[in-house]
């Protein structure tokens, strides 16, 4: 391709409104000097283009003439900046996605300026102070660049087009059966396949009984097909277990265990599918998953949550339902840490923090779901290893999955939604191995950018098409690409590939890179010849490209071709059942038989100040303005909301949703449990208490405490440490017990292992224990749904439940959250709120701040800022108060006080005053910034 | 037989469910129709007696946001919205829509500003993307769909662009002596919210949130009156608190339609 290349200035008139945050970035990140950022838009454009085809498109398409100026830069103006101008200019790297850039050339067409050819975009910023050539470097390494994906340079950048790939048409044999085991673990090690010995046997022995060597395609899909992100090694392995009985397959034993038991009649799918699936009336079925993307986020924050929300959306588009919305949890290092003690090669976590969100609310505001759940939690041990768990919620007619599971021989195997390229190679196994400072130039293939515009033609297409039963199975492309999803569906029949059919986004891929990249936005489904005319016709309405590449056969056998080679050819029962289960040992650290004391940062401070203290620190304060750049009013069935209250900024426990189209009063309820601090001495306890809290939190809006299902995420360290493995057991364990008490179903649930972060001194950075437990749940008639803020003077509180350290691991009588919700039903309960970090006394808070009403609250002993389970705060109308303690009469409830006139949270032990406090002083503790 | 409400959709509408919800209550039939079936011709711009172009992100926001569906209506609609248009029927641009019309110069005036828009919605003063809850007054006589509205409007706005700015401020002026300044940001007691954030949630000047044509059947607004339609969308139902809904807007224009 030829033709010259223009670059274009774009500018707003006035004061670019990125250019505060900047600023304010930049000094958070040690660079003081910075006195002013200008951010500008650069454009290059390739073709040979009049003069008033340049006009045209500078003042038509890539300026807002109201708003910008925009000019092109002179040809001869590829000169470095001096350093008085102090001009750093990023662009992407080739091979990035640049959505921007193909719509440039798109709709540049469109105008009729067609001697464009190429685009790119990039950035050029101006910075103000006195600064040296190594601070505008470190400005730009710490935050206008990610080497990952842009690269930048001091003065102007040339542009660079998307370009072609480097790899070959050619199939290559790996010779494999000779090797020693040696040369098999350093075969692994060099392909980045994360195999262990046993695992590498298991695949020698197989091609030895096959008389060949495997194909380059085949050993890199075993790679994958056999990767901790896929097949759970650790979740199914046998675990010998110092001092007990070892554990065969944690999953099995624990978890389905515990959903087996309780037996729910109203769970349609767990476990089996890409999200679990329950009922939620006569018509619809709701369905529910909750992923994380740890280790690309660490790399690319804004590109690996950006994928994370678009994965977990494909993968409730996989069992065939509407995404409705969408939750996320975010763990980030201490957003002021010193920069200068980051560890070598890890981003700073305010930058994170910045991405990710970006990211979040990116894909989820751009495809069309409310964002209406979720948390932020900050620890230093997340620096290296920033947790992003995205969750997602469907909506479908009912029982329609359990038809369109199975494909059927002579089905095509049709490829819809973006095309492929080498983002994302070998995603599943980089997410399964340790990071070291060297992973972000390593795993710069990982990264992937996503494009929710075409996943939402996706949901378009497949919804519809859906309806006119025009496939017999599907499911997302997600991590291993087509090799995991195709060998999947392909799992139980067996299916012939012909690569070449699939349509890249660059030409020079090799064969196995086609078959493994991770490339986002497409989905495989199994189409009879007979539909595949009116698949086609919904595609070309909605945009989406449909690629039919091979079909499904009744062999037993996946086959797959290049051309006339045959890169692949591999058994069912060796690619999905083939690998050894694997063998591993766990210490389990004695659990401390009396509770720690809480770790306090406010010793020696009043109790005022420990509330005001708590109600400041990042965790607890509110995260409102995070909440409010997403989206969560789109579709319109956000009954209760994120933020709540007098003023709209009090905390919801949980978020209510009214599903559009749905008929009646009825409505689902959202809500997590979390907590790494007590992750870190005692899993089991952690467990009890996240369940706990994911209940309590839908119970507290008003979710029947009988019909809630609830999934959950391990982020753990590295499972082949047998301590680690322990409290993983320890874990799950508490889980199955804490779920099994309360009648709630697993039904879904995923693990991230090796959160571990090899620093280049040799130190080990892992993250603490982590557990999310999302809660999917119902609620009969969202009109009785219920908010955490005061509503009126003189209204009774209650206590509902008995104050139960967290440390204890003691959960409260299944029959509790029952009464309480026989309560709600009856319309006796005006507002109510969980017990977490900082106990009462942080929750009265958060009441009083909803409602900007007082209280004065009166317990007769205990600490109130302790953390317990079980327990919620409740306000209750003066003349409901007899009928309420009735509907509570077999349950732990006191009445504890009254809201009041007062303007103050008041609450006193033993009839003296403990705290008492302005509620202006706590609004404004609360809204601290991080 | 209820109006025929045509609901342009583009690759990137997602607010579209919400606009059908929203004319279907106000007694209208609503029909998502993607663009693609109005380039073919196996839709007619001609059968429907409302159009309106829904929130959310056509083509992803590239290069503005609304830009490229802006492009998208001069270069193969030009015909036909200057005939909807011309013919007087009800059209309402929420959000993306309105973005859409304004960068396009169908609104504040077509006849005028087709091809060189004099006005724009740029990022927001605040710098980001935002999801909160604000209050309208209803301002315009001429404009079919604030016409008669007594009552202010309480819904969310959900946009990081939404910030309208005019390329000469005299314009303001005109838009003004012509009525053509549909809604404006409020404070919740009434009184205007005088650029002052969050109530003027992006800086728009002289705190438009919404303008018509001169002539008062097309409106464009950033905010979202769609998702507020029922009783329980209100932030503050469980506060027993009610009204101000955002459905009196679309009824207005269904009435109209209706009429016509």
């Amino acid at each position: 391709m030829s033709g010259r290349s223009h670059t274009l200035v774009v500018q707003s008139k006035k004061s670019d409104p990125r250019n505060a945050s900047l600023l304010i970035d930049a000094h958070a990140l040690g660079l003081s000097r910075v006195t002013d950022i200008q951010c500008h838009d650069l454009y290059f454009i390739e073709g040979d283009l009049a003069d008033t085809d340049l006009k045209r498109l500078a003042a038509e398409l890539l300026s807002d003439p109201v708003a910008q100026t925009a000019e092109w830069r002179a040809a001869d103006a590829k000169k470095v900046a001096t350093s008085a101008e102090q001009v750093i200019e990023t662009a992407r790297r080739p091979g990035v996605t640049d959505s921007v850039a193909e719509q440039i050339v798109r709709a540049a067409h469109e105008l009729g300026i067609s001697a464009v050819q190429r685009a790119a975009t990039g950035n050029s910023y101006h910075v103000g102070g006195r600064l040296d050539a190594g601070d505008l470097r470190t400005l730009a390494e710490r935050l206008l660049a990610n080497s990952v994906i842009q690269h930048f340079k001091l003065g102007s950048i040339e542009p660079i087009f998307p370009q072609t790939a480097q790899g070959s048409a050619r199939v290559d044999i790996i010779s494999l059966r000779k090797l020693n085991p040696d040369g098999l673990l350093a075969l692994s090690r060099d392909r980045r396949a994360a195999l262990d010995l046993a695992e590498m046997e298991a695949i020698q022995s197989y091609f030895r009984s096959e008389v060949r060597d495997p194909t380059d395609v085949e050993f890199e899909m075993i790679a994958q097909t056999w990767s901790e992100h896929c097949v759970h090694k650790t979740f199914r392995a046998k675990i010998e277990i110092e001092g007990r009985a070892p554990v065969n397959g944690l999953l099995k034993t624990y978890l389905v265990a515990a959903t087996d038991a309780i037996a729910a009649p109203w769970v349609r799918s767990a476990f089996v599918d890409n999200a679990g699936i329950i009922d939620f009336d006569d018509d619809f079925e709701i369905s529910i998953k909750v992923e994380t993307h740890n280790h690309p986020s660490a790399i690319e924050p804004f590109g690996g949550a950006n994928t994370g929300v678009g994965g977990v959306i494909r993968d409730v588009l996989g069992v065939s339902a509407k995404p409705i919305a969408a939750t996320d949890v975010l763990c980030f290092g201490p957003a002021d840490l010193d920069p200068d003690n980051l560890p070598e090669g890890v981003l700073h976590p305010r930058h994170i923090r910045s991405g990710v969100v970006a990211g979040v609310q990116d894909y989820g505001n751009k495809i069309g779901i409310p964002t209406v759940n979720g948390a932020i939690l900050y620890d230093e041990g997340y620096t290296a290893n920033p947790l992003v768990f995205c969750g997602c919620i469907g909506i479908a007619p009912r029982g329609l999955h359990a038809s369109t599971r199975a494909p059927r021989p002579n089905d095509r195997v049709i490829v819809l939604g973006g095309r492929t390229g080498s983002d994302g190679l070998r995603g599943a196994t980089f997410s399964s191995m340790t990071m070291d400072a060297q992973t972000g130039e390593v795993a710069g293939a990982s990264v992937q950018i996503g494009d929710p515009i075409t996943e939402k033609g996706l949901i378009e297409v497949i919804t519809r098409a859906r309806d006119l039963g025009l496939y017999h199975a599907i499911t997302d492309c997600g991590a291993g690409g087509l090799s995991s999803a195709v060998g999947e569906m392909a799992s139980n029949l067996g299916a012939d590939i012909e690569l070449t059919q699939v349509r890249l986004k660059y030409p020079g891929l090799a064969p196995w890179e086609i078959w493994l990249s991770e490339a986002q936005e497409r989905m495989v489904l199994a189409v009879p010849d007979s539909a595949l005319a009116q698949l086609q016709s919904l595609c070309d309405t909605y945009n989406v490209e449909l690629t039919n590449i091979g079909h499904f056969v009744d062999t037993g056998r996946l086959k797959v071709r290049y051309n006339n080679q045959v890169a692949l050819d591999l058994a069912n029962t060796f690619l999905h059942d083939g690998i050894p289960q694997r063998r591993m040992t766990a210490v389990i650290e004695q659990r401390p038989t009396t509770p720690a004391p809480q770790p306090s940062a406010f010793a020696g401070k009043s109790h005022d100040d420990t509330l005001l203290g708590l109600l400041a620190t990042p965790n607890v304060a509110s995260k409102s303005d995070v909440i409010r750049i997403y989206d969560h009013e789109i579709l319109g069935g956000t009954v209760v909301k994120p933020l709540t209250g007098v003023l709209n900024d009090g905390p919801s426990d949980a978020c209510v949703i009214k599903p559009i189209g749905t008929k009646g009063s009825r409505g689902i309820v959202i809500s997590n449990g979390i907590n790494p601090e007590l992750g870190k001495s005692d899993t089991y306890a952690m467990a009890i208490n996240v369940v706990d809290e994911a209940m309590r939190n839908a119970v507290a809006v008003g979710a029947d405490p009988d019909r809630i299902a609830i999934l959950d995420n391990f982020c753990w360290g590295d499972p082949t440490r047998p301590e680690t493995l322990g409290s993983l057991v320890e874990a799950v364990r508490g889980c199955h017990d804490a779920a099994v008490h309360f009648g709630a179903p697993f039904i879904s649930g995923k693990d991230s292992l090796n959160n571990e972060y090899l620093g280049a001194d040799g130190e080990r950075h892992a993250i603490p224990p982590t557990l999310l437990i999302s809660a999917l749940g119902i609620i009969e008639d969202v009109a009785k749904a219920v908010t955490m803020d005061l509503k009126a003077v003189g209204n009774a509180m209650y206590l509902v439940g008995s104050i139960a350290p967290i440390a204890n691991a003691k959960l409260p009588a299944a029959d509790l959250y029952r009464c309480l919700h026989r309560a709600m039903q009856l319309g006796f309960v005006r507002a109510s709120h969980d017990l977490s970090e900082g106990g009462l006394a942080v929750a009265a808070a958060e009441m009083c701040i909803g409602g900007r009403l007082g209280l004065t609250l009166g317990v007769s002993e205990g600490d109130p800022f302790t953390e317990t389970n079980g327990c919620l705060l409740v306000e209750v109308l003066p003349e409901h108060a007899d009928q309420f303690e009735q509907t509570l009469a077999d349950q732990p409830h006191q009445r504890v006080g009254v809201v009041a006139d007062s303007n103050r949270l008041e609450i006193a032990v033993d009839n003296r005053t403990f705290i008492s406090v302005p509620i202006d002083q706590l609004v404004t503790a609360w809204n601290t910034n991080f | 037989m209820p109006p025929r409400a045509l609901i342009l959709h583009a690759q990137g509408s997602n607010r579209d469910l919400d606009a059908a919800q929203a004319f279907g209550l106000a007694g209208a039939q609503p029909e998502i129709v993607p663009l693609n079936e109005l380039r073919s011709g196996n839709t007619r711009w001609s059968d429907y007696q409302l159009l309106c172009l829904p929130g959310g992100f056509a083509y992803a926001d590239a290069l503005g946001a609304g830009k490229l569906l802006a492009v998208d209506l001069n270069v193969y609609f030009a015909d036909q919205v200057r005939a909807f248009v011309e013919a007087g029927k009800p059209v309402i641009a929420m959000c993306n829509g309105f973005q859409a019309l304004v960068k396009s110069g169908i609104l504040p005036d077509g006849r005028r500003d087709v091809g060189t828009a004099t006005s724009t919605l740029t990022f927001n003063a605040a710098g980001h993307f935002e999801c909160r809850w604000i209050t309208l007054t209803p301002k315009s006589q001429t404009c079919l769909w604030t016409r008669g509205l007594t009552e202010q409007i309480y819904c969310p706005v959900a946009h990081g662009e939404g910030n309208y700015t005019v390329i000469d401020e005299s314009l303001v002026a005109d838009l003004q002596s012509q009525d053509q300044i549909a809604l404006v940001y409020a404070n919740a007691d009434g009184s205007p919210a005088n650029g002052v954030y969050p109530n003027n949630p992006n800086g728009s000047i002289a705190d438009i949130a919404g303008v018509c044509n001169p002539e008062g059947n097309v409106l464009g607004l950033m905010p979202h009156p769609e998702n507020h339609i029922l009783p329980y969308q209100h932030p503050r139902w469980t506060r027993g608190e009610s009204g101000q809904l955002g459905l009196t807007l679309f009824e207005n224009g269904v009435k109209y339609a209706h009429a016509a």
